[in-house]
């Protein structure tokens, strides 16, 4: 398959280019919902229109309601989510909890499935326990009562934990903390009795909680996949997530580049626009170089993970660290090339600078992905 | 697809046939390279039986038209012999300038006489080229170039001198940039072919850091160029005095090869191989030098699906044109960075220069010979200028 959009993808790029640009701009939606103090850091009104557009059941499969398109066309979507810094639960709901939904029962599926098709539901998944991605090691507790279980731990990062209908919760049903099996994943509704959240916003004004467990009592259906056999699961969604984060960062990257790039177009300094300076154009040119490189690795990925291929594991990783590494650079070279304005809150690159931070750290950061690349790759 | 399919199932039926086990081994030094020409000697049987059968089938070139030396195969046909050569570890049975430079710019500028002399002269082997651009004065400002062509009728007398003019002390022929126009910066550069046995040629090996000796100075003292080799072959290619749309079509090709695009060995990750060689030398890899293979790692990895893609986008007319500067810069510093880690794993083994261990010095010879990839062809600040000009569309670049 070559590696560029087919002529389906070019024009669902340019209908959610369009769209984003339009609805999900930073005046309209980050910056708007952040100085109201949304408590959910995002507007459920750009939810329901996602559901319009048909991009919230991208991934779900036809038989079940929804396009059954894959990870490139997801991927699309995030970029633009990415380049407008468009806060959405799209990456938690869409991506994340339809992918753990996959392989759940018809039952599980017809409970929450449509309510994500619509747009009318939100979700959240939790998985890390610590301040850094460590899904190696999970130490949440879910003991057999009844016909149920009964859990009780802590989960942190859990991204729009509070506004999320159901929140796809990790957790250990039987062996070692670290140990690869016994993992279960269980749908936990919200408002189930023994679930709290502590409300935290994040340094790029999104919401996310530290979620509390304490002896949440649930049903048997609430099991998604095999009891004991979570892990699976879990990195088939954990897969798709760090490919359609690393899709949100090529859009950040590229979102802060452009902004930069038109900025050394009309600022003058020393009688000369400050793009003419040759020390600001190589840096400039080699930030476009690496954005294209990640680029490319995000889609060999997504292609990759579509086509069912082993080695879409190794090929997330790269993506996700070469991503982190080069939007990092973008948003760095952006603020510094603005001069002091771009230390300013009225100019729209510092909010790149804060979203890379806090994309770059969910599902594993350069570091934690390089990592796994060596593994991986057995050194 | 299903035609596609047929053709690797053929193309790897026919590997297996032809290409000999001794030509699926590394290459391990220049000798392991066939360049052809008229003074070229085979290293082995295995070496010609394997140009043979490549040259009969259109294999050395197989993207050219089987008129003109090549098989005439399909871009998506071309990558599934890539791959499947990839593969089995097949060798190139045959490297050239001529393949790599002169070839594309014929085909796309040549005339119909030119073509079926020069690219069957090139694919059959029989033709080894060098290239004479750069000179004293004119590297990266290339344009400057001052070597002179006086036209004297049916022919042109060339003075001057050419520097850094790869294997011309081997090559049969040249492709040369040429003033014939002094008024005219741009539009005074012819780009001609001649014969480097021409009277009044000279060239003089440079000994370089790896302690090779690759390329000379090129003299040109009073050479006659004649203006044609026959009917429909002029010595020049394209127009006189146009000579500079050539040269710069040419580059193209030129930091495509360099940049290392069509993947191979150079674009994958080392970071395996690394903690195995430092094994076998009683080490083990030292945490932080770990970290660097693995970020290493990455930017090779994602560095090879971005070749992928810029191919891929090349043959249906997507790249953009002055994306191969891109490539150029990001492969060639990858390249680079990947010999550095090497040395540094290789510790004080890979310092010796000459002992039996180490190949005569392989390590640190080809450590030092990847500092030129980005200055040959254009170097890294030439290529930042371009992006800047042609791709960021910067002010004054
Ligand atoms: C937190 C903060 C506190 C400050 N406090 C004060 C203060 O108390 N008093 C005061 O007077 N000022 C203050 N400043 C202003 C500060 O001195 C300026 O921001 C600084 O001099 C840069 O100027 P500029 O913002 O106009 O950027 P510009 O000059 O517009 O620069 C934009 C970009 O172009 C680059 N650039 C400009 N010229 C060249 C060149 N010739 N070659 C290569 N690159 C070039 C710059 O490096 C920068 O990356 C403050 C700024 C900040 C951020
Ligand atoms: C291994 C090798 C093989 C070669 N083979 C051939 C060959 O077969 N035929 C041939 O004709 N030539 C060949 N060359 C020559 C090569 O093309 C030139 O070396 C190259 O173009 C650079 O020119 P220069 O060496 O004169 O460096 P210069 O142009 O003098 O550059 C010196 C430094 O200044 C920088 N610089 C120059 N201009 C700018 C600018 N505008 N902005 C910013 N920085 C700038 C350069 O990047 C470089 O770092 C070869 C070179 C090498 C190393």
């Amino acid at each position: 398959m070559p590696l560029y959009h087919n002529e389906d993808q070019a024009m669902l790029a340019d209908t959610a280019r369009g769209f984003i640009a339009e609805e999900g701009n930073i005046a309209k939606q980050l910056r708007h919902w952040r100085d109201r103090n949304c408590k959910d850091g995002f507007g459920h009104g750009l939810w329901k229109q996602m559901a319009e557009m048909g991009f919230t059941g991208m991934l779900v499969e036809e038989a079940d309601g929804g396009l059954g398109m894959g990870h490139v066309e997801a991927g699309i979507v995030l970029e633009e989510i990415g380049r407008n810094l468009t806060p959405s639960p799209f990456l938690t709901s869409s991506v994340l909890a339809a992918t753990a939904l996959k392989h759940s029962s018809a039952d599980m599926k017809g409970r929450y499935l449509p309510g994500l098709i619509a747009g009318d539901s939100v979700f959240a998944v939790a998985i890390d326990e610590t301040a850094k991605h460590r899904p190696s090691r999970i130490t949440t507790r879910a003991e057999k009562s009844g016909n149920g279980f009964k859990l009780n731990g802590a989960k942190s990062f859990v991204i729009h934990g509070g506004s999320a209908d159901m929140i796809v919760v990790a957790a250990r049903t039987s062996g070692g903390d670290e140990d690869a099996d016994g993992i279960t994943l269980f749908a936990v509704p919200k408002d189930v009795a023994g679930a709290s959240h502590d409300h935290v916003r994040l340094v790029d004004s999104s919401m996310a909680t530290h979620m509390r467990l304490d002896n949440v009592e649930l049903d048997g259906d609430a099991v998604i996949g095999e009891i004991d056999g979570g892990r699976a699961v879990l990195d088939a969604m954990l897969l798709a997530g760090r490919v359609g984060a690393a899709a949100e960062g090529v859009g950040v990257a590229r979102g802060a580049m452009d902004m930069t790039v038109d900025y050394l177009k009309q600022r003058k300094q020393f009688g000369k626009l400050i793009g003419e300076f040759q020390a600001l154009q190589h840096r400039a040119s080699h930030l476009y170089s690496e954005v294209e490189i990640a680029r490319a690795a995000t889609i060999k990925a997504q292609q990759l993970l579509d086509a069912g291929a082993p080695s879409a594991d190794l090929m997330a990783s790269v993506a996700k660290a070469k991503v982190a590494k080069t939007a990092r650079l973008a948003v760095q070279e952006g603020v510094q090339m603005h001069g002091g304005i771009g230390m300013t809150d009225e100019y729209d690159i510092g909010l790149y600078m804060k979203r890379d931070r806090a994309l770059a750290e969910f599902l594993g950061d350069a570091y934690f992905h390089a990592n796994r690349v060596a593994t991986l790759s057995g050194y | 697809m299903a035609d596609l399919e047929t053709f690797r199932s053929e193309t790897r039926a026919w590997l297996e046939a032809n290409c000999p086990a001794e030509m699926r081994e590394p290459v391990r030094d220049e000798s392991d390279i066939y360049w052809g020409g008229r003074r070229a000697t085979f290293k082995n049987d295995a070496q010609k039986a394997w140009l043979e059968a490549c040259v009969a089938k259109g294999y050395t070139v197989p993207a050219w038209p089987k008129a003109y030396g090549g098989a005439g195969l399909s871009p998506a046909e071309a990558k599934v012999l890539r791959e499947e050569m990839g593969r089995i570890g097949a060798r190139p049975p045959l490297s050239s300038f001529g393949i790599w430079m002169l070839g594309p710019a014929l085909l796309h500028f040549g005339t119909e006489g030119q073509k079926q002399r020069f690219l069957n002269e090139i694919a059959r082997g029989e033709i080894r080229w060098c290239q004479g651009y750069s000179e004293p004065g004119s590297g990266s400002d290339l344009v400057s170039l001052q070597t002179f062509g006086e036209d004297k009728g049916d022919h042109w007398v060339v003075n001057g001198q050419k520097v850094w003019t790869s294997y011309a002390d081997h090559a049969d022929w040249i492709f040369c940039l040429v003033r014939t126009d002094k008024a005219d910066k741009y539009s005074g550069i012819t780009f001609m072919l001649f014969d480097m046995a021409s009277e009044g040629v000279a060239t003089k090996p440079i000994l370089l850091i790896s302690g090779n000796s690759p390329f000379c100075e090129t003299f040109f003292d009073n050479v006659e160029v004649p203006k044609s080799y026959g009917e429909d072959c002029p010595a020049y290619v394209g127009q006189i005095n146009r000579g500079w749309d050539v040269a710069k079509y040419l580059l193209g090709h030129e930091r495509e090869m360099i940049s290392g695009a069509d993947g191979g060995d150079r674009t994958a990750g080392i970071g395996a191989a690394m903690k195995r060689h430092s094994a076998k030398l009683g080490d083990d890899l030292d945490p932080v030098l770990r970290a660097e293979l693995a970020m290493f790692d990455v930017d090779a990895l994602a560095y090879t699906a971005m070749g992928e893609k810029f191919l891929d986008e090349i043959k249906v007319g997507k790249a953009h044109p002055a994306q191969p500067n891109m490539m150029k810069y990001a492969g060639t510093e990858l390249n680079k960075r990947r010999h550095e880690l090497m040395m540094a794993v290789g510790g004080s083994r890979s310092l010796e220069w000459d002992s039996e261990e180490t190949e005569g010095g392989k390590p640190s010879r080809s450590w030092l010979r990847t500092k030129a990839n980005s200055i040959e062809g254009g170097t890294s600040e030439v290529m930042l200028n371009v992006i800047a000009k042609r791709i960021l569309d910067l002010p004054g670049a």
